[in-house]
């Protein structure tokens, strides 16, 4: 599904990735660990396409197709969806009218008819219920006033909504506490499926205990140095990254 | 900052839209201003003598003044001997329908999308509508005139409703108020009056859509609009101008008069050619907008800027009896070299009196926008309250917003608050956005539209459709 072979890039002329590769198949959740600076929300931030940073070498191809000439919408049109790590506040837009605009982009991008109004507010109230919000939620402002667990929410709430094919969760379990990080994993268990896969960029084991993922992989100095099993998540957790 | 960049840039070339001329018959004297020129206007509006008294009086006025320099505005001195006073369209008697109007003046608002026909049909607002100056036709008045309420021209108003007009014509904006008010009491052409008497709700929308038509032709429209004690009305009042190359003066204005227990609640869209990429030719708008307010009374202005080259604005509130309420509520955009100063001024006078001011201020390309608001509490004005909040929205790094508010309280036991953010279309807004599949040009309407909503949800339904088309159309192609 994804395959990312030997990237390199830099932001303001300071190399940050340096030589990653990574594949991850269809349906695989795959954890990616280590230490500040190391350049994991980097790696996030270039398959989304931020255009702030300059891919200087190698590639990266999302369903067979390279993706580095594409616009970040368009690869979101394609399937490609991260939950930031600080999500924007957008004053006076409601959660409501800022999905309605994403999904309705969505469906123009893939030739599908719009949704109706009710089709819409059907699905939304569904997605609520998974994340054990109410529809009050619906008509605040963009991550206005939210706390860092409504957030975090609302950042899953839209993958819910989108239903992407790559899932980027950025930090997702940072700021978050117990009870909401089990709502938030629920979450994300949920919409697991043979075709969707998962790439989650963590500090902490903990919430590799709630979300089991298929690989971990260890990130340091912009490449890969280690890759295992869910056990290497627990061995990091035990031993810090000195310890390989 | 790729983006920024190239916001800029499409901004700075965006053409205006509704640029056309419409190929009307216009009636013109010669351009200049001294008393003949007032005398012509007078005696080709049929006037009353008290009437050119009064423009005589204003023009003596005018002699003594200087123009304003106090704005944040580049502007140079006006010459008024430039301008053209009066320009009426030809019109072939009198028109009892739209049948009889001018088809060129129809096609003109079939191209804006405002047809009079469908305005009647879809919306039921009376329209009066005014072109160059003198209304060519006025709809709905005889439904008006079962419930007591005067919809008209002010020519008409001045000859029919004579006693009304002398008694609040002059009343809250003075000749002597300033340079352009006098400009406007001298040679004003025509605009709307309104009378609602006692105790009545005006059943719909009153609209009047300006629109200036003749090459170098001044607008000087003036509206006046009574509301009888507990009556309540709410006025719309619309504008776009054709392309042109020279500058355009308009100096309008606008009283408002709510007696006791009365509601004036106005709205408008203003949407004039702001001139061309650099900086040539637009609208130079320069109104005087007051109202006054009477014990328990409630004015309340809500306006969305768009257009002109140079604003200069300030609706306002005197607020004179006792409880009453005055309210502002502001979109302004500026772009490419367009130059607003605007706001508002509160002036309380009665006891227990409230105002709220709420400006939402835009600037993209090389434009410059100010806020400039006056909250002032006289002594008298025991337990009143200001809430102020003023927020200005900067997209790319050329322009300018600018904050001046004025605030000057004489007791002790009113309270006033002022609130004042300043913020940049944010890169990373603009990311998020385009990661969930909303393009750059999506993203900044629904941004522009977020950041605006307080206001535009104080407009009527149909224009605040209008003003959302406007905002997106003026921000349109912002972005590659």
């Amino acid at each position: 599904m994804l395959s990312i072979k030997k990237l390199h890039c830099e932001i303001s002329g300071h190399k940050i990735l340096n030589g990653l590769s990574l594949e991850i198949g269809p349906g695989e959740v795959h954890a990616i660990m280590g230490p500040n600076g190391s350049g994991k929300s980097t790696l996030a931030s270039v398959i989304s396409g931020n255009e702030n940073y300059e891919v200087t070498g190698g590639s990266i191809h999302f369903l067979e197709k390279s993706i580095l000439d594409l616009s970040p919408e368009e690869r979101s049109h394609l399937g490609i969806f991260m939950s930031f790590q600080y999500p924007v506040e957008i004053p006076g837009v409601t959660v409501s009218n800022f999905i309605k605009a994403a999904v309705a982009e969505q469906k123009k991008a893939q030739n599908e008819k719009p949704l109706t109004a009710g089709e819409l507010l059907s699905l939304m109230k569904e997605n609520l219920a998974l994340l054990n919000m109410d529809s009050t939620f619906l008509s605040r402002a963009m991550n206005e006033g939210f706390s860092g667990g409504e957030k975090k929410r609302n950042e899953i709430f839209q993958l819910a909504m989108l239903r992407p094919k790559l899932c980027i969760l950025d930090e997702t379990d940072s700021g978050l506490d117990i009870d909401a990080l089990r709502t938030v994993a629920n979450g994300v268990n949920s919409l697991r499926d043979i075709n969707r896969s998962f790439l989650i960029i963590t500090h902490y084991q903990r919430l590799l205990d709630y979300i089991k993922p298929d690989k971990v992989h260890v990130l340091s100095s912009g490449k890969i140095v280690k890759s295992g099993e869910a056990s290497l998540a627990l061995k990091l957790e035990e031993s810090g990254y000195d310890g390989i | 900052m790729s983006d920024e960049k190239k916001i800029i840039k499409d901004v700075t070339e965006q053409k205006y839209k509704y640029g056309f001329v419409s190929k009307l018959q216009s009636d013109t004297i010669e351009k200049g201003l001294n008393e003949d020129v007032i005398k012509i206007i007078s005696k080709k509006k049929k006037e009353p003598l008290w009437m050119l008294e009064k423009r005589l009086k204003a023009f003596e006025v005018l002699k003594k003044l200087k123009q304003p320099k106090w704005a944040k505005l580049d502007l140079k001195e006006l010459n008024l001997q430039d301008i053209i006073y009066y320009s009426a369209p030809k019109k072939k008697a009198s028109l009892k329908s739209l049948d009889e109007a001018d088809p060129e003046l129809i096609k003109t608002f079939n191209k804006l999308g405002i047809s009079i026909e469908e305005q009647k049909r879809l919306t039921g607002v009376a329209v009066d509508v005014v072109i160059d100056s003198v209304s060519v036709s006025t709809s709905f008045k005889d439904n008006l005139a079962k419930l007591g309420i005067i919809f008209c021209s002010m020519s008409e108003a001045i000859c029919k409703h004579g006693d009304l007009v002398k008694k609040y014509l002059g009343s809250v904006v003075p000749a002597k108020d300033n340079y352009f008010a006098a400009l406007n009491s001298a040679v004003f052409s025509d605009g709307s009056f309104c009378f609602i008497p006692k105790g009545v709700r005006c059943p719909m929308e009153l609209s009047t859509y300006f629109r200036i038509n003749e090459a170098g032709t001044g607008q000087f429209e003036r509206t006046l609009i009574i509301a009888e004690e507990g009556s309540f009305v709410s006025y719309l009042e619309g504008c776009t101008a054709p392309q042109r190359d020279e500058n355009q003066l308009h100096a309008a204005i606008v009283e408002l008069v709510a007696l006791d227990s009365a509601e004036i609640k106005y709205s408008t869209v203003q949407n004039w050619y702001p001139g061309d990429s650099d900086g040539n030719g637009g609208v130079y708008n320069f109104v005087t907008k007051r109202g006054v307010a009477h014990e328990n009374a409630k004015i309340s202005w809500t306006q969305v800027e768009t257009g002109s080259a140079i604003t200069w604005k300030y609706p306002s509130c005197i607020l004179k009896g006792d409880n009453s309420t005055g309210e502002f509520f502001s979109i302004a955009v500026t772009n490419n070299h367009q130059q607003a100063d605007t706001g508002t001024k509160m002036i309380h006078m009665g006891k227990n009196t409230k105002s709220t001011i709420i400006s939402k201020g835009i600037s993209a390309g090389y434009s410059n926008g100010s806020y400039r608001g006056l909250v002032k509490i006289n002594r008298s004005a025991q337990n009143s309250r200001n809430f102020s909040q003023c927020d200005s929205l900067l997209m790319g790094s050329k322009c300018g917003a600018h904050t001046f508010p004025y605030i000057d309280v004489k007791n002790c036991s009113s309270t006033v608050e002022h609130e004042a953010t300043t913020s940049k279309i944010g890169e990373n807004q603009l990311f998020y956005c385009n990661q969930r599949g909303i393009p750059e040009k999506e993203a900044i309407a629904l941004i522009v539209n977020g950041y605006c909503k307080e206001v535009l949800q104080r407009l009527p339904m149909e224009f605040a459709v209008e003003a959302r088309k406007l905002l997106e159309i003026t921000l349109e192609d912002s972005v590659g």
